[in-house]
């Protein structure tokens, strides 16, 4: 608390004027009881979150002790012989992440740019509305439709067209039962669009005017205009776009347990059942059968915590650099 | 045009998710379901009450619990947010955003479950508050934000203290912008599973204690729609279509505020440059 | 919003909040799939009997009823796999001995999901342990032409499912498995949770019977009511005595009745059990019983089970369970007074 009288500072430039309005010490008793209180519920939400953390490594740190070891390098998860590698849920938490920032990031700015440039002002709000929505849509939901729609779609249809196509690939071999990575990943790619794209339309949106009309009036075409005007200086921003849905994708549960087939294993098949760092935790924590599984379930959110944590952190920087490099070109 | 295509072709699953939960919900409901319990296994019957109760009565709890001290974090970043406690707080409310809802679960379980010895609403209400709370000290921060300073400076000018002007002129005059952030908040926090599946567990009749397991909508979704039971998969649908008509309504109510706030002001701006134009004439 | 209608809507919300709904006794149980359809029927017919007492079952899988009784919140657990000696040392420690109530007797039964096969395949021991192993990758492999000369057997994809949670399903099958498949006993062993060497994971026996009606060429293991209940087929299994059996509700009393023992604690096992017209995979299931002081919760817990060892056993034939040996649920009854 650096005044403790009644001031405002203002910035203005690189100046600091200080405004002091006569108050005094009038109300000086009332105004810092107020900033006590506040300050006091600050430091209690704080302190819920150091919390969280410390409970959650407090809880892990007997899995660490014991399979510290082998969590992140073995594959073998045996609650009965109370062996905990937990490499497969790293494996499919990641490969399913992945797969679907691969097909969401390019949907995604095509809606951006679709809704931005395309459409009139009224569809264009509509739409995006409609995108938006999808966003608040509970994950429950898609877990449901991706169980009963999804999922036979993909054995059915997919599969077999994937396979056909580009069946000399490892990926697209194997047998398929409708659910596992692939259908996890569209359905991770379906849920994240609305943020990376609602992301993607504001920084489109800060392109200035001219830039594109100076496209245009090179001769380019409507496709290179929005290559070179709109794209190329919203990469930054993109990027940020995506690894915050990335950060999304990482923590969805309920979808993902539904249709990623609980088998927690590695393969090369994108076909093939896996297991998430999620969806273990979801499936196993209720009834498991001894203190280490706990622990070491625990261990497995302590490692998604991480996870999380540093790809949001990315994102934060990288959308923050970009608005600082705005601000110092001198963009709108 | 190509863009177009593509887009069309994209944004084509992400409309029939709802048109396919819409129609197989819609034709799911009945009046039982929001009137009957659940029938006994592999009969036909019943409905979700106790779920629906149990939503409500959790998201109430949790928002009872985090709202007001999400709005107050929220006024304090936006009246004294430049100092280090200020800085500490954003990084918490930025971290605790970005903390998977099933890990909030964990947390809930170890500091609620354990040590009462016993499955909860408010477990499962607490988990829900940890949800609700970065959303709602988010939005109202930004909120606040907005105000322009020169309304600040007006009150204190006025010679009231600094805390009469931040409650009674700035919180009271933008109360519709902070409703919008809790509605928004409040509608993710109805729509969460994971939190729920161990901490308020589930239970199969009405028990509006928060001491007692408690049965939610999402949950019972969850445990009827990997069930083999077709008539449970049937309500799984029609639960699905409820929570979205919760959680959607909550949401467009929430922008129609917004909205209808910005409205506002755009007539009230066009009235008081109508005024002025005539004046000058 | 007006502040006048907020002052109300926040009442409302609060009375609603803090209203107390008075109800009488209730007990929350959590535990085994296998045997929910008729703990579920049971419940719904004994709140007739005796309104008031609420019961609250979770069926979460065996694993977790365990669990959620050592850790004390639930008031009783139910499981198929008897508790072990460590479980029940805990318990002990804990303060209070552990009561394995037998309620009904149930089957595992083979289920499949092959449109080109009816309800007649035959599977022995040692084939079923090769499926699970993930040893037969297809429905016309020779293994299992052996078995069933002269059907047709598709050359479709053979699909695994099995359980992701803790089950005690998992640990009778596991269990009969490993008496019958030396490979299996070795490579996998028994319990509630195992290392599945493939398949896909399920939970509950409602998740299993789900995926297996849903996805053509599969076959998963699930308890016998479930199964009925949803049409699905079921295999014969050659039990000890060489004959290929159908999990019937009589092959399954015929298990038990072999058992002229019943042991100190009540924990027993009828898996591949000897004799005539047996099926071999049938199982006891048990509810796992507290027994604290004498208070309201454990006497309305125990009339409930002396309800359901008496007049919930005309239920079970009904609901493709099979109903204790008379002798057996004397005993017990005796026990609990």
């Amino acid at each position: 608390m650096k005044s403790a009288t009644n001031a405002y500072t203002q910035e203005s430039g690189s100046e600091t004027v200080e405004l002091n309005f006569g108050h005094g010490q009038k109300f000086k008793r009332q105004d810092q009881l107020n900033r006590r209180f506040l300050g006091f519920l600050a430091c209690f939400v704080i302190l819920v979150l150091f919390a969280l953390v410390a409970l959650l490594f407090r809880e892990a740190w007997p899995a660490i002790q014991e399979s510290g070891d082998i969590f992140f390098t073995d594959s073998y998860w045996d609650p009965a012989a109370e062996i905990y590698g937990g490499l497969a849920f790293i494996f499919g938490t990641l490969v399913t992440s992945i797969v679907a920032i691969a097909i969401a990031a390019p949907v995604s700015i095509a809606v951006a740019l679709f809704i931005n440039e395309v459409l009139s002002k009224r569809w264009g709000r509509f739409i995006g509305i409609f995108v938006e929505m999808i966003a608040a849509v509970p994950s429950i939901v898609f877990g449901l439709w991706g169980l009963f729609y999804l999922a036979p779609w993909v054995k059915d249809t997919l599969t077999p067209f994937l396979k056909s196509t580009l069946g000399f690939i490892p990926l697209f071999q194997g047998p398929s039962f409708g659910i596992g990575i692939m259908a996890a990943s569209l359905i991770l790619a379906i849920m994240i669009v609305p943020t990376i794209s609602s992301i993607c339309r504001e920084v489109f949106k800060t392109v200035p005017g001219h830039q594109k009309e100076a496209a245009l009036a090179l001769g380019a075409t409507r496709f290179e205009m929005l290559k070179l005007a709109v794209l190329r200086p919203s990469f930054s921003g993109i990027v940020g776009a995506s690894v915050l849905g990335l950060g999304r994708a990482l923590g969805e549960t309920m979808a993902v347990a539904m249709v990623i087939g609980n088998n927690p294993q590695i393969s090369s098949s994108l076909f093939a059942p896996a297991a998430t760092m999620a969806s273990v935790i979801a499936n196993e924590y209720a009834e498991a059968n001894s203190d280490l599984h706990v622990s070491a379930l625990c261990l497995v959110a302590v490692t998604l915590f991480i996870v999380t944590f540093i790809v949001n952190s990315l994102a934060r920087l990288v959308v923050w650099h970009n608005e600082r490099r705005h601000l110092k070109k001198g963009g709108v | 045009m190509l863009l177009a295509l593509s887009a069309v072709i994209v944004l084509a699953p992400l409309f029939l998710v709802f048109q396919y939960v819409f129609v197989m919900g819609a034709t799911s409901l009945s009046w039982d379901f929001f009137t009957q319990l659940p029938a006994p296994v592999g009969e036909t019957g019943g409905g979700m009450k106790h779920a629906i109760l149990g939503t409500l009565y959790m998201v109430a709890l949790s928002a009872v619990i985090s709202v007001p001290i999400g709005v107050f974090c929220g006024i304090y970043l936006a009246e004294y947010g430049k100092g280090k406690l200020a800085s500490l707080l954003r990084f918490s409310i930025d971290l605790l955003t970005g903390v998977p809802s099933i890990v909030i679960g964990i947390f809930a379980y170890i500091l609620v479950v354990v040590p009462l010895k016993s499955f909860s609403a408010l477990a499962g209400a607490f988990a829900l508050s940890i949800i609700i709370l970065p959303i709602v000290t988010r939005s109202s921060e930004e909120i606040l934000k907005l105000v322009p300073q020169h309304i600040r400076e007006a009150g204190l000018a006025l010679g009231l203290p600094r805390w009469k002007v931040t409650y009674f002129i700035i919180v009271k005059g933008n109360l519709s912008g902070l409703v919008t952030g809790i509605m928004l908040a409040i509608s993710r926090a109805a729509g969460e599973t994971a939190p729920l599946l161990f901490t308020a567990f589930g239970s199969n009749f009405v028990n509006l204690q928060p001491t007692a397991p408690m049965a939610s909508l999402p949950v019972q979704i969850y445990t009827y729609a990997i069930s083999p039971f077709e008539d449970w998969q049937r309500q799984a649908w029609a639960g699905a279509f409820v929570l979205i008509c919760l959680v959607l309504g909550l949401n467009l109510a929430a922008r129609l505020m917004i909205n209808g706030r910005k409205l506002k002001r755009k007539l009230e701006k066009r009235k008081a440059f109508k005024a002025q134009r005539e004046e000058s004439l | 919003m007006e502040i006048r209608n907020m002052h109300k809507i926040i009442l409302c919300a609060l009375t609603l909040v803090f209203s107390f709904s008075s109800y009488a006794l209730t007990l929350n149980g959590a535990g085994a799939t296998f045997p929910y359809p008729i703990y579920s029927k049971w419940i719904s017919e004994y709140k007739k009997v005796n309104s008031e007492v609420r019961i609250n079952y979770q069926s979460i899988g065996s694993g977790g009823g365990v669990r959620q009784l050592l850790n004390q919140t639930v008031d009783f657990g139910a499981s198929d796999a008897p508790m072990s000696d460590k479980n029940l040392s805990k318990s002990k420690a804990n303060g209070w001995p552990l009561m394995h109530v037998p309620t009904i007797l149930g089957a595992v039964v083979i289920s499949y999901n092959v449109e080109e096969i009816k309800d007649n395949l035959k599977l022995d021991g040692e084939l079923i342990g090769k499926i699970f192993l993930g040893e037969v990758t297809k429905w016309n492999d020779p293994a299992i032409q052996e078995l069933n000369p002269g059907m047709e057997l598709p050359d479709k994809d053979l699909l695994v499912v099995r359980r992701a949670d803790g089950s005690g399903t998992t640990a009778v099958f596991s269990e009969y498995l490993s008496k019958v498949s030396e490979k299996w006993k070795n490579k996998v062993g028994s319990g509630k949770s195992l290392r599945w060497p493939t398949g896909i994971g399920a939970r509950g026996n409602e998740g299993v019977t789900a995926m297996v009606k849903q996805t053509d060429g599969t076959i998963g293991y699930v308890e016998l009511a479930y199964a009925l209940q949803q049409n699905l087929s079921t295999a014969m299994v050659k039990n000890k005595a060489g004959e290929f059996m159908k999990p019937t509700v009589d092959a399954i009393s015929k298990a038990a009745a072999g058992k002229k023992e019943y042991g100190e604690d009540l924990r027993m096992s009828v898996a591949n059990a000897e004799g005539k017209g047996v099926y071999p995979i049938s199982a006891f299931t048990y509810i796992l019983l507290p027994m604290k002081e004498q208070d309201d919760k454990l006497e309305a817990t125990k009339n409930f089970l002396v309800w359901a060892l008496t007049e919930g056993q005309k239920m079970a034939k009904e609901l493709h369970y099979a109903p204790l040996p008379d002798k057996l649920a004397k005993t017990i009854i005796e026990r609990l007074k």
